[in-house]
């Protein structure tokens, strides 16, 4: 058997063997995310239970893995970009509340920065797991690149990422119910600078124009984020 | 992502262009971000180390933030109404 793995080694560590293993499971796992409609079930984890276990067995560092697949990782600059797109989709939904939709998030975000630093420093956490904390509530492409300049770890941020967006998923939409909010946009802005794609999913589901702010707060959440991170270096 | 929302926004690009390519790749982002979550088995040891403070701190800051988001947002909007600027 250990024998085999050796053998095989060198295929599996191959870039078209590793993409295509990513691109299966992630198919496999959009499948299932459909199917299923279960919010934990989110494509990207399953990918990295079909992946990690897959590297661990055959033994292939986890460097010459990010090399190989390399070329994903390269693209979520251009997919940052085309959020560019997103947000001018939305800008109709908007026109009348400028000043109050950028102060909430605004608001919020400083809220959400600080507090996710010092409970984390309260718990005794080190500078790399601070910065890797900070940008958890943005979307993945910028919370990612934030989390690089700042000294943090993008796999780290990128786990607390998806943590963050299920979780405020998964207690927004009551949280707002029980604050007895009646504004769609509030519930938009609050989900999805909260908790960005995966909040807006389930903003979605409370109304169209919920789930359309709520893309909007992904792109503004991500900009305030970006311009705050470097004042959050204090914190820490 | 500013620098292509202004574009659009002073119509420099047509939107029609980057539509489709737009879409697909922001629908499945998703599967960029695999290189850099697969990497979390390389921080086993910290994330477990510091299950307490991460699980915590996030659970936390994100009540906070939704808390707040939708607190200044509404009573914003009341206030605006007022002044008749906003409509529903």
């Amino acid at each position: 058997m250990n024998e085999l793995l050796e053998q095989l080694k060198p295929l599996f560590s191959g870039e078209v063997f590793l993409l295509t293993l990513v691109m299966g499971s992630f198919l496999l796992g959009v499948f299932l995310y459909k199917r299923t409609q279960i919010t934990l079930l989110q494509p990207l984890l399953i990918t990295m239970l079909i992946i990690i276990p897959f590297l661990k067995i055959t033994g292939i560092e986890y460097h010459t893995f990010y090399e190989k697949t390399n070329i994903l990782n390269f693209m979520l600059g251009p997919s940052v970009v085309a959020l560019g797109y997103v947000l001018y989709e939305q800008i109709e939904n908007v026109k009348g509340n400028v000043i109050s939709i950028l102060t909430s998030v605004f608001v919020g975000s400083v809220v959400g920065i600080v507090s996710v630093v010092l409970i984390a420093k309260a718990f005794g956490a080190d500078r790399l797991l601070m910065a890797s904390l900070a940008p958890k509530s943005v979307t993945t492409p910028i919370a990612i690149s934030l989390a690089e300049k700042d000294g943090g770890a993008p796999a780290l941020t990128a786990a607390f990422v998806v943590i963050c967006g299920l979780f405020g998923g998964l207690v927004g939409p009551i949280i707002l119910r029980r604050l007895g909010i009646k504004s769609k946009i509030a519930k938009g802005l609050a989900m999805g600078s909260s908790s960005h794609a995966l909040g807006t999913a389930r903003a979605m589901e409370m109304g169209a124009l919920e789930g359309a702010i709520s893309g909007l707060a992904i792109g503004i959440m991500g900009i305030m984020t970006a311009l705050l991170i470097p004042f959050a270096e204090w914190l820490f | 992502m500013i620098l292509l929302f202004l574009a659009l926004f002073f119509k420099v690009i047509n939107p029609e262009n980057v539509r489709s390519t737009a879409t697909v790749i922001t629908k499945n982002m998703a599967v960029f971000f695999v290189p850099a979550a697969v990497g979390l088995m390389a921080y086993i040891e910290i994330v477990s180390h510091n299950f307490l403070a991460i699980i915590v701190g996030i659970a936390i800051s994100t009540i906070l933030t939704i808390v707040t988001v939708a607190l200044v947002q509404e009573r914003m909007e009341k206030r605006g109404k007022k002044g008749d600027t906003v409509h529903e």
